[in-house]
């Protein structure tokens, strides 16, 4: 009697854990996350279907990047302000975030495909950290690519040479490739730390 | 009676001289200049500084010698898209320290004619103009820190 008990509350115990699991990453539920500073994107599709190569050559999709918590980043690596400020707040999260540091993946793609060489931006990237992986493809591709993410992002002339102006949000996705998080450049390393956890307690 | 008058005579000359000399020199001071580093071929970078003026001046002109251009931009912040523009001065308001960081008004190293490594020192030639319109050069020299330096001032603050 009190084994068969235990067995039922066993189960039981199963089923809502599997429940709990089902409803975060079933993108019909819509799964919105509250977020403590950054925004709720659950809702949004954007990202899917970008296509560029890594510094190595090698095509990349976001299915490349299934399994970890993609980080997504646009800028250049001319970018004197936001670009490292960005990727040196990306090192101080994987190390704030412990032992799942490991599952932040953090991708940046490059919007000045005509400067930023493959050496030039693995060089860049891996000087944060060396898990950093830089994108980048043709003109075309990358207005694709940010077009896909809403990303902004405009050449200003500045005498005779030129800088570029772009959204600097970060974007996350969970496990499984659905966006989830948009993190603003005002937001410190500890607060982005906080709701990155808050994407990994779903998927 | 002669005797006691002679120091005071001194000391009134040479306070005198003081006077002339202030208005002359509009002192600027420059503190925590520093310069990020690049990995190699990397064409651009920034260098961040705070200036403070002690009469009215505006900084009109930055030169380096390792890079062929070098300008002032002004970043903004709209609705998370980093605007950049080049402005031509920047105000120094009389005793007010400003600060040239990574979140608003830098100078940009463009064009580096060389990779600038952690621990170096990057030359700058800074151009003061005060409110009457006389100019005055600083000269510093700029450490280089490491590309993923921290901004050090500004970044916790903002909110």
């Amino acid at each position: 009697m009190t084994d068969l008990l235990t067995r039922r509350q066993v189960m039981a115990g199963i089923s809502l854990l599997s429940l709990g699991v089902l409803a975060g990453c079933d993108p019909r539920s819509g799964g919105a996350l509250d977020f403590k500073y950054g925004k709720d994107m659950s809702n949004k599709i954007l990202g899917r279907s970008f296509k560029l190569k890594d510094t190595q050559g090698n095509p990349r999709t976001l299915s490349s990047f299934w399994g970890s918590m993609p980080m997504v980043f646009f800028g250049f690596t001319q970018c004197p302000a936001v670009c490292p400020t960005t990727l040196a707040r990306a090192a101080q999260i994987k190390k704030l975030m412990g032992r799942d540091g490991g599952f932040l993946q953090v991708v940046f793609i490059s919007l000045d495909p005509e400067r930023d060489t493959p050496e030039v931006l693995d060089a860049y990237v891996k000087a944060f950290d060396p898990s950093f992986v830089a994108l980048s493809g043709t003109l075309e591709e990358t207005a694709a690519a940010a077009k896909e993410f809403g990303v902004f992002y405009e050449k200003v002339p500045s005498g005779d040479t030129y800088t570029i102006s772009h959204t600097s949000t970060s974007y996350v996705f969970d496990s499984r490739g659905q966006l989830r998080l948009g993190l603003s450049h005002s937001l410190t390393a500890k607060e982005c730390t906080e709701d990155l956890l808050t994407v990994m307690e779903v998927c | 009676m002669r005797y006691p008058a002679q120091p005071f005579k001194r000391t009134l000359a040479a306070l005198a001289l003081i006077g002339l000399a202030l208005p002359a020199m509009a002192d600027t001071s420059v503190s925590d200049a520093w310069v990020r580093a690049t990995v190699p071929h990397q064409q651009s970078t920034g260098a961040f500084m705070t200036l403070t003026a002690s009469s009215d001046s505006k900084l009109v002109d930055v030169q380096s010698p390792v890079a062929e251009i070098v300008q002032v931009h002004q970043m903004t912040m709209d609705n998370d898209v980093m605007g950049m523009k080049q402005v031509h001065s920047v105000d120094l308001p009389a005793g007010k320290a400003v600060s040239l960081d990574p979140n608003g008004y830098h100078v940009m190293l463009m064009k580096l004619k060389q990779q600038i490594k952690e621990g170096e020192q990057v030359p700058l030639t800074l151009v003061i103009e005060d409110a009457k319109g006389q100019k005055q050069t600083l000269e510093v020299k700029a450490p280089v820190r490491a590309l993923n330096a921290e901004a050090m001032h500004g970044h916790e603050h903002m909110h």
